[in-house]
């Protein structure tokens, strides 16, 4: 995986997935080494997201790298009009990695071909944000003890939530029956969907929430946006369908965790919070792990 | 003008030097028109359309004097008119007669259907891998979008 750019999560095999998921537990287990203290990385932030850039830079500082970048444009060459390939070949030269989330869809692909150091998408627009899809991994092997044969939940927006496509695309490789539930506005595309028919695996689709609960070991949360419907009607009689309070929990499998990207709005109530099944915290702590794993094994300190 | 009296049944006459693009479906003929800047061209060129075909039923027919198409017209062609055939004059007789073909891999000649593509955005030259060769379909190497035939743009 050395000097490896990671840009889409079809970059890398399953292997590799795995490898990286094994290396994050590594690093779980000691999370303070200084093993890139040689090393620059940037952060690149052409649009603001701060969870996903502290994340990064919590990853790169614990293993003693030293960060440079910016978390908005404005506060950058972008402001002065300079273009994305001239901004990644200059910084190409002060970094020995680029980590870079932008607004624009492949944007990242773009970079990772100019750049000479590799580079990690955080985030192209709607398109990829794979860093997110390996630590979802990284959770769900780490509660269920498995990836293989699991029934899993995806919850809310399905049509525009770029974390849930990408996650079902990897899933695909590990014999998933996917449940889907989300208004009818709302629904998975075809062009993901595609992806869980070809592997031939089982997928349900549902309206209703409370149903899929006792089915399923993994309930991944995502947030219904209002601007996502063109008539606002319809979000003010769906709004309310898709929150998950913990009473509901009651006929749950022991083993079902609630997942959720973050920030969670009001899809999930704060009694659920301390629920043993809430893990969406813990989950953000395990992307540290994760982008820990990526940045050592892409600057080649580990193997 | 002895040649000539053999072409006289021809619809669209013949041409002495230059290429025939043949068999293009009614309703391409003017997009093809369109791709290949053929709207400026300043030789002879002759156009017909709607002309019986035994293969096709209908067709339509292009003969550009003096112009022998590159590869990357040649694909232009192929992604809106692929039941095209090429042929080659040279001294009013047939040099080489091609299909076209749809190629695996687009390069620069079409747009991205994505506006929020980085290609749309900067001058990025555009790739896309042929996902669809039938029900034509494309996709973006940059952004992973897919550009079908319906909303298909060239550069």
């Amino acid at each position: 995986m050395k000097n490896k750019s990671l840009v889409s999560i079809n970059d890398f095999t399953r292997e590799e997935h795995i490898h990286i998921l094994d290396l994050a537990g590594a690093f779980e287990r000691r999370p303070k080494q200084r093993i890139l203290e040689d090393f620059v990385v940037a952060t690149l932030f052409f649009e603001p997201s701060t969870r996903t850039r502290l994340s990064f830079e919590s990853a790169a500082t614990r293993l003693g790298a030293r960060v440079i970048g910016f978390s908005e444009p404005g506060s950058s060459s972008v402001q002065k009009g300079e273009s994305l390939r001239d901004t990644i070949r200059t910084v190409s030269n002060y970094a020995d990695l680029i980590v870079m989330r932008h607004p624009r869809e492949g944007s990242a692909r773009f970079a990772s071909e100019v750049s000479k150091v590799p580079v990690i998408n955080a985030g192209d627009g709607a398109n990829q944000h794979p860093t997110q899809t390996l630590l979802d991994l990284y959770s769900i092997r780490k509660t269920q003890g498995t990836l293989d044969n699991l029934n899993i939940a995806f919850i809310g927006d399905l049509k525009y939530g770029r974390t849930v496509h990408s996650l079902t695309m990897a899933l695909c490789n590990y014999n998933t029956t996917f449940h889907l539930v989300s208004p009818a506005e709302l629904k998975l595309p075809s062009s993901v969907k595609m992806h869980i028919k070809e592997k031939q695996l089982g997928y349900h689709q549902y309206t209703e929430l409370s149903e899929v609960i006792p089915k399923v070991d993994i309930l991944y949360m995502t947030r219904i946006q209002k601007e996502r419907f063109q008539d606002p009607m319809e979000y003010e009689k769906v709004k309310n369908s898709y929150i998950l309070r913990n009473n509901m929990l009651d006929n749950a499998k022991t083993n079902l965790r609630i997942l959720h990207p973050l920030p969670r709005v009001n899809e999930i109530t704060y009694d659920v919070d301390d629920n043993p099944k809430a893990y969406y915290f813990t989950q953000a702590l395990n992307g540290v792990f994760v982008r820990q794993a990526l940045l050592a094994a892409i600057l080649g300190v580990v193997e | 003008m002895e040649k000539n009296d053999q072409r006289k049944e021809l619809k669209v006459s013949a041409i002495e030097n230059g290429t025939v693009i043949d068999h293009i479906p009614t309703h391409s003929v003017y997009q093809v028109l369109r791709i290949l800047n053929l709207t400026e061209y300043n030789d002879q060129l002759l156009i017909g359309n709607n002309l019986e075909s035994q293969k096709m039923g209908k067709k339509g027919i292009i003969k550009v004097s003096n112009k022998f198409f590159k590869s990357d017209e040649i694909n232009k062609i192929a992604l809106v008119a692929p039941s095209a055939t090429l042929i080659l004059i040279k001294n009013f007789s047939v040099s080489e007669k091609k299909k076209v073909e749809i190629p695996a891999k687009v390069e620069t000649i079409v747009k991205c259907f994505n506006p929020n593509c980085i290609t749309n955005v900067e001058d990025v030259v555009t790739r896309f891998d042929v996902i669809n060769k039938d029900d034509l379909k494309l996709r973006c190497h940059y952004c992973e979008k897919i550009t079908a035939k319906d909303n298909m743009a060239f550069k």
